[in-house]
């Protein structure tokens, strides 16, 4: 079986400036992986570049085997990779509900149809209810997005994101700037929405690093330097020296 | 799926609620139909005819700017090849005694404006934003100017006209008297409404909400916003030329103004005017703007210069429209105490009143000295004659204009004390968000 994602020789650079420099990297299917660093070290270009947000200056990023980079976002998502944006990235005129069934539309086959009425779609509304209860925002369903409290937009973003049914998710800072019972109450939103599912997630918080990962990557300046189980990164010197700081 | 995960769902609407939808479309039908028992005068059907034609064109625009979120200065453009392609489609079928009655003819304007919208909309809705504006800008000029240049097609500065009575009839229709011409875009705007209507409730409708928000998060749930953009773009295009057709059918004539500029100004102060945020906007804004462009003119020489400083004043003070300020207050209206804000509404329309009447008296003065120095000073604008060399009017002016300002900026707080007490209020009663 191929691995669900796998990023071969990855580079990318803004004019001289190399921001991901050889970047290799295999996520086995069903692993729940985290890509931790320093901050400026690339995370967030690297999902960038698995998303299809931007293209890779070289090398190639394949998911399940097949050659996604250069692909647009939207149709790499179709093949079933979903990813959630640091910085909360709702359709915040929308409702709740209506932001969970944008979300919804595309997987369930509804494609740009103008010739069917949006609220007589069964599949539709039983699998936005469905998430709605999932991330616990039911009693906010039908509260625009951009009227959330901050948590619950990203409890929202979240959903927004697993929505569509994609068999792997990339979660960009899903617990950043949460109190420490949000940061809870998100941990297991994660690791329910991520049963069966490959997960790769950006994180800050080593807690939840450590009590959620099965594999942790550590990237510094463009490069990963590590690439092991839990265990095996917080007894890696190099990762010790470049990131968690050396030892006193 | 388990009823515990439905739970979560919006419930779905009882049979009450759908008849009362129903209700109310059939309620607006024999309004339709009995208008002009009521006002059956022939400047009346005309009114009715012209809001009509610019509430489906207003319409056709919203779905553009309100409900896909991309400004176009160009939508005249589908408007008027609709137009000119319905005055060559009368002539032919009138020349070859084509069985082809005039009720369906605006469909060929709408078709027009769709295969045109489906050429020209492709790069345009590559980007929305500025991209989108400045190439609808470029490509309104391009056609604008090629409907002066090209005769044959466009006529010239005459343009080109028909003989709508000419064609086959059905049921003895000529379509000659206004009243039937009435009736002609009475059931057409019925069909159009309700067709766009329905559009915004399907998943292309939604999504094109999605893009107006958030076009790169669209792009992460699987969709195309380009795609998107187009889709909404055709059938955008579609509904204009069906407008443009139908004024075409009424005036018998098309020509070069029907593309222009201004034709596209109108729409999207029509829009605007209206409310872009709710469906019913720019239908509000239609019989607006159809209304005070009729009457007006009448008024005052410079009516177009009040039509701008109404655009500023919504732009700037209801950015949601009329529906937005209406809707407002619905919350009130529920909780039952929007009567408590009429004592300061009252004091605050009076002390504007006056400070427009101040602005008025100024605007026509300056008017008569800059424009028409040379006539007599006595001048009427809104039905009200005065002497615009008397320094007593222009201290009048002064005083009204002045007072009138300090007067509602004070006024204008109470309401805004008046108005947040109301809310207080209405959201203790659990009513307002």
């Amino acid at each position: 079986m191929s691995a669900a994602i796998e990023l071969r020789g990855v580079e990318k650079s803004f004019g001289d400036v190399a921001i991901i420099r050889n970047i290799n990297l295999t996520v086995a299917q069903g692993e729940r992986h985290a890509l931790i660093g320093p901050n400026g070290a690339g995370k967030s270009t690297t999902f960038n570049l698995i998303s299809g947000y931007m293209a890779p200056s070289s090398g190639s990023v394949l998911l399940r085997g097949e050659v996604i980079s250069g692909l647009p976002p939207y149709q790499i998502n179709r093949r079933g990779l979903s990813r959630s944006f640091q910085v909360t990235n709702v359709f915040a005129n929308l409702s709740v509900w209506e932001n969970l069934r944008c979300a919804v539309l595309w997987a369930t086959g509804q494609r740009y149809s103008f010739w069917k009425n949006i609220d007589n779609l069964p599949e539709v509304r039983s699998r936005t209810a469905m998430i709605l209860e999932d991330i616990n925002l039911t009693a906010r369903r039908d509260v625009p997005a951009g009227l959330l409290t901050y948590a619950e937009q990203r409890a929202l973003e979240i959903g927004i994101t697993i929505a569509g049914g994609a068999g792997i998710i990339l979660l960009d800072e899903p617990s950043a700037g949460m109190s420490v019972a949000e940061a809870a109450r998100a941990v297991a939103l994660i690791r329910k929405v991520s049963e069966g599912r490959t997960l790769i997630m950006i994180e800050h918080d080593m807690g939840v690093v450590f009590d959620l990962a099965d594999r942790i990557s550590v990237l510094v300046y463009g490069q990963i330097i590590a690439s092991d189980i839990p265990a095996q990164i917080k007894q890696d010197r190099s990762v010790q020296t470049a990131y968690l700081g050396t030892a006193a | 799926m388990t009823v515990t995960t439905l739970s979560a769902a919006p419930p779905l609407p009882t049979a009450t609620e759908k008849f009362r939808f129903y209700a109310l479309w059939i309620a607006m039908a024999i309004v339709l139909v009995v208008l002009p028992q009521i006002f059956g005068s022939g400047a009346s059907l005309t009114t009715f005819s012209l809001i009509g034609i610019s509430a489906i064109f207003a319409l056709s625009y919203n779905i553009l700017l309100g409900q896909t979120g991309m400004l176009s200065f160009g939508h005249a453009v589908y408007y008027g090849l609709g137009g000119f392609m319905v005055i060559h489609a009368i002539n032919i079928i009138g020349a070859n005694k084509l069985s082809i009655p005039l009720p369906v003819v605006p469909l060929i304007g709408g078709l027009t404006g769709l295969l045109f919208a489906a050429l020209l909309g492709w790069v345009s809705t590559q980007r929305s934003g500025t991209a989108f504006a400045m190439i609808s800008l470029g490509v309104a000029e391009l056609i604008a100017s090629s409907a002066l240049i090209l005769r044959s097609f466009f006529g010239g500065e005459a343009g080109i006209s028909a003989n709508r009575t000419k064609l086959f009839r059905v049921f003895g229709w000529t379509f000659g008297p206004q009243i039937q011409i009435y009736y002609l875009v009475a059931a057409w705007t019925l069909i159009a409404v309700i067709a766009m209507y329905a559009l915004t409730r399907t998943p292309l409708g939604r999504m094109c909400n999605a893009v107006r928000d958030n076009p790169e998060r669209v792009q992460f749930v699987g969709y195309n916003p380009h795609v998107i953009r187009y889709l909404a773009f055709c059938f955008s295009g579609f509904f204009a030329g069906i407008a443009g057709a139908l004024a075409a059918i009424n005036f018998e004539i098309a020509n070069s103004a029907y593309l222009g500029a201004v034709q596209s100004g109108t729409v999207l102060f029509a829009a605007y005017i209206g409310g872009i945020g709710f469906f019913i906007g720019p239908i509000v804004g239609a019989i607006v703007v159809t209304i005070l462009s009729l009457g007006l003119s009448d008024l005052t020489q410079v009516w177009q210069l009040y039509f701008g400083l109404i655009f500023i004043a919504v732009v700037l003070f209801a950015p949601g429209g009329i529906t937005g300020l209406l809707m407002m207050h619905r919350p009130l209206l529920r909780a039952g105490n929007l009567f408590k804000l009429l004592p300061s509404y009252l004091a605050a329309l009076v002390a504007t009143a006056a400070m427009i009447a101040g602005l008025i008296l100024a605007i026509e003065t300056i008017v008569h000295y800059t424009v028409n120095p040379g006539d007599d000073s006595h001048i009427k604008a809104f039905g009200v004659g005065f002497d615009a060399a008397s320094p007593y009017i222009w201290a009048t002016a002064a005083v009204l204009m002045i007072g009138g300002y300090l007067a509602a900026r004070r006024t204008w707080t109470w309401v805004g004390h008046a108005w947040d007490n109301a809310t207080h209020e209405a959201r203790e009663k659990g009513i307002a968000a």
